[in-house]
């Protein structure tokens, strides 16, 4: 039925890496947000989330 | 340690909150005009400046960038001075902002009833003032950063994450999606075209929605919820996922409002992936939000301002739960181009947006009146009244968004449609549109409430312009990490640092969308007949645009066979290659035009225009009674416009440009010989031509005024492809 459109990407040389260059951006920020936060130690978490009461 | 003296900038917040509630009053009532004129469409017959068309880009651009925006920066500014224990960067760029942002609002309510708009949704104004949007918003940038280098807290609270990554996305998406080619002091023309106007266009208009209205409030959620609970966020860790997954993956949803339309299949399943995606974050914010209550619901009855929160977030929750499932294929097949979308950008406005200001007014202007709110009761009664109003504004669109998906779709046993008539779609939810409008009612009778409790408790309070508050002077360390700091520690110090890292979340979506767009460029199919506008239709579509045509009717018939039946061949990609800017339109008050073309007589859309009640019994379409006014169209600039068109890449010849006037003459006079085959028209013709007479004018022939463009455009559409009998 999309027969006008279906072949736009089709036609761009080398796209299949594209859908893997996309996995591997989300998969490795989503692995390094889990680092980021579980890395965190309990009382410097506690002493940032009373920043807006302190004031 | 020493501490230092130093006061909060009071007054500019305040500005801000007064701004907000007055604009946000002004665009409610505009709403509730649009709302009352689909009830009554002959209410401001005659007058163009409040016709529906040109009046509903001023309620969206007064609710969102006056009344939510101006809510918006004065949280921040409030917020931002407390957490970072600091005064803003600069009084002089505090001001500038201030009434930058009001000109440019004062801007728009002129020049959008007048009709220069860009016809690009939330977008719509015309390139001085999109000028003027992309530097006073750098003057916020540089008035936020500033204060953010001068703090006396080391480290920056989640919230200022949001704002900073509020100010670099809104940058990047209002100066890409208005870059535009002026030809002349108020029209421009967008520099893409067709697909990729449409692409540009819903990146910007999915992320203004994601960095205009939701970020920032989640940002100024994260400080002022727990402010009023007096307690800190349930989970500070989750803020951080929260903040960081939501940048990273709305900016990859737009094409989920381009479902079904030519876009291409890969870019309309990379939206639907994000959005689905994006529920996460969304719901971990929302959740955040709410559970920051935990241990204090009792508060929640007694103190109006939690009230107004837990149901903006749950607003929130509803509206990104919503979102995700219009995103799906066979959702959006229903939900789009009906009410559904209405209730749903509704829900996020009214409740999530308008109850976030309204609770932060509530509690910031008695804070800094060193007062008490004039009356609980009264903000209850707010409470209440908007609650109900947000409940029977939606409620009813639903419904009606739903009977229409179906009344569109339903087909008889022998194969045609049941509704085959679209305005039998139109009046079956009249009742639908009244009960909206009572709703609107209702929300904007709080708003006033409002008004006069926040008039009474200034009027009793003192107002504290600057407030003085001590810290101590922030240490120097080292720009580098310090013995046993973590990097993450490090980062949330380095506001630099962190907004690069911010910028490069946010493009990364950006660009993967943007660069296939530039290719696709290339491979959208050309199709040979599809030729460029003739100088009348032209003109005739910029006529279109001034009346916000493009705010009821689509031009984009997708792939169904109820839309087939109905209005002609699906749409194709190639098709709008000339399309400076898109208007496939995002609402289906009334029918697609896409196919328009050739459908009615011209005698029928000049009779149609005049009075669309005489050729459509029960139509809620207004009157265009103006474009058949006794004044010569202006073709003056068609040269200017056509050499515009040219550098933009539409494959007009000198020769064409011309001629220009020659073939305007010719097309409208043949439009002109069409009519006079109407006896009615010769008849009141001629009766116009005495009534000039006896007034002394000046009398203009029918093929010079601007009706006859505006029909030669509508006879074009979608003509190129069709196959002649």
């Amino acid at each position: 039925m999309l027969k006008f459109v279906q072949q736009s990407l089709e036609t761009i040389a080398g796209v299949a890496v594209y859908p893997i260059i996309s996995l591997l951006i989300c998969f490795t920020f989503f692995v390094g947000l889990f680092f980021w936060v579980f890395t965190y130690n309990k009382d410097k978490i506690k002493e940032l989330s009373e920043l807006p009461i302190k004031d | 340690m020493e501490m230092q003296q130093f006061y909060y900038d009071n007054k500019i917040v305040k500005k801000f909150l007064y701004a907000s509630i007055v604009f946000g009053v002004v665009g409610m009532l505009v709403g509730l005009i649009l709302a009352v004129l689909f009830l009554f469409p002959t209410l401001t017959h005659g007058v163009s400046f409040l016709s529906f068309g040109r009046l509903r880009p001023l309620h969206t651009n007064a609710v969102i960038f006056a009344f939510v925006g101006n809510a918006m920066f004065a949280g921040i500014y409030y917020s931002l001075q407390r957490l970072l224990k600091a005064r803003l960067f600069s009084d002089f760029l505090s001001n500038l902002h201030f009434w930058g942002w009001q000109l440019i609002i004062v801007a728009a309510a002129i020049s959008l009833p007048l009709g220069y708009t860009s016809s690009k949704e939330y977008a719509e104004l015309e390139w001085p003032i999109d000028i003027a949007i992309a530097l006073i918003w750098v003057v916020f940038g540089i008035n936020m950063i500033g204060t953010i280098l001068k703090r006396r807290e080391r480290h920056l609270y989640v919230a200022i994450w949001f704002y900073i990554a509020t100010f670099v996305t809104v940058a990047v998406l209002h100066i890409f999606n208005s870059l535009e080619l002026p030809v002349s002091a108020m029209k421009s023309y967008s520099v893409y075209a067709g697909v990729q106007d449409a692409l540009v266009q819903w990146w910007y208009g999915h992320n203004a929605v994601a960095f205009f209205l939701t970020t920032p409030f989640l940002g100024l959620m994260y400080y002022f919820v727990p402010k009023a609970a007096n307690r800190p966020v349930y989970s500070y860790r989750l803020s951080i996922i929260h903040f960081w997954s939501l940048i990273f993956l709305y900016i990859w949803a737009g094409p989920h409002h381009l479902l079904y339309s030519s876009l291409p299949d890969w870019a309309q399943n990379l939206g639907v992936v994000f959005s689905v995606m994006l529920i996460a974050p969304s719901w971990g914010g929302m959740i955040n939000g709410l559970l920051t209550l935990r241990g204090v619901w009792d508060k929640v009855r007694e103190e109006p301002v939690l009230k107004f929160f837990v149901v903006a977030i749950t607003g929130y929750g509803m509206a990104t739960f919503e979102g995700p499932m219009l995103s799906l294929k066979n959702v959006n097949a229903i939900a789009h181009f009906t009410d559904w979308i209405i209730a749903h950008v509704h829900v996020g406005a009214l409740a999530w947006n308008g109850f976030m200001c309204f609770g932060i007014i509530y509690w910031v202007i008695p804070r800094m009146t060193k007062t008490e709110l004039f009356s609980k009761k009264l903000a209850n009664f707010h409470f209440w009244i908007g609650t109900l109003g947000i409940i029977i504004y939606a409620l009813p669109m639903y419904v009606a968004g739903f009977t229409q998906a179906s009344m569109w779709k339903q087909f008889k046993p022998d194969g045609t449609l049941q509704y085959g008539n679209f305005l039998e779609t139109v009046t079956q939810i009249m009742p639908m549109y009244w009960l909206r409008a009572v709703g609107g009612t209702l929300y904007l009778i709080g708003t006033l409430v409002l008004v006069y409790n926040i008039i009474k408790t200034v009027q009793q309070g003192s107002a504290v312009e600057d407030e003085l508050a001590e810290a101590p002077a922030l240490q120097k360390i080292t720009a580098g990490r310090l013995k046993g700091e973590k990097w993450h520690g490090w980062l949330e110090r380095r506001p630099i640092q962190l907004t690069l890292l911010a910028t490069v979340a946010i493009l990364i979506g950006g660009i993967i969308q943007i660069v296939p767009t530039i290719m696709v460029k290339s491979n959208i199919p050309t199709i040979a007949s599809v030729k460029p506008y003739t100088p009348l239709e032209l003109q005739g579509r910029d006529l279109y645009i001034r009346e916000g045509c493009v705010g009821c009717h689509s031009q984009m018939i997708r792939p169904f066979r109820s839309e087939v039946a109905r209005y002609g061949d699906y749409s194709k990609a190639g098709e709008y290659v000339y399309d400076h800017p898109f208007l496939w339109g995002s609402k289906r008050t009334g029918p697609d035009l896409h196919r328009e073309g050739g459908k009615n007589s011209d005698t029928w859309h000049f009779n149609h225009m005049w009075d669309p009640r005489s050729t459509s019994s029960g139509s809620i379409m207004p009157a265009y009674t103006w474009l058949y006014d006794n004044t010569p169209m202006d073709y003056s600039l068609t040269e200017t416009k056509m050499k515009a068109m040219k550098s933009l890449g539409v494959p007009y010849t000198d020769a064409d440009i011309a001629n220009a006037q020659q073939s305007i003459q010719t097309q409208a006079a043949a439009i002109e010989k069409n009519l006079e085959t109407n006896p009615d028209f010769v008849k009141s013709y001629e009766d116009s031509k005495q009534k000039a007479a006896a007034k002394g004018e000046k009398f203009v022939p029918m093929k010079d005024r601007e009706i006859v463009a505006m029909i030669a455009y509508l006879q074009r559409l979608g003509t190129d492809i069709k196959v002649k009998k």
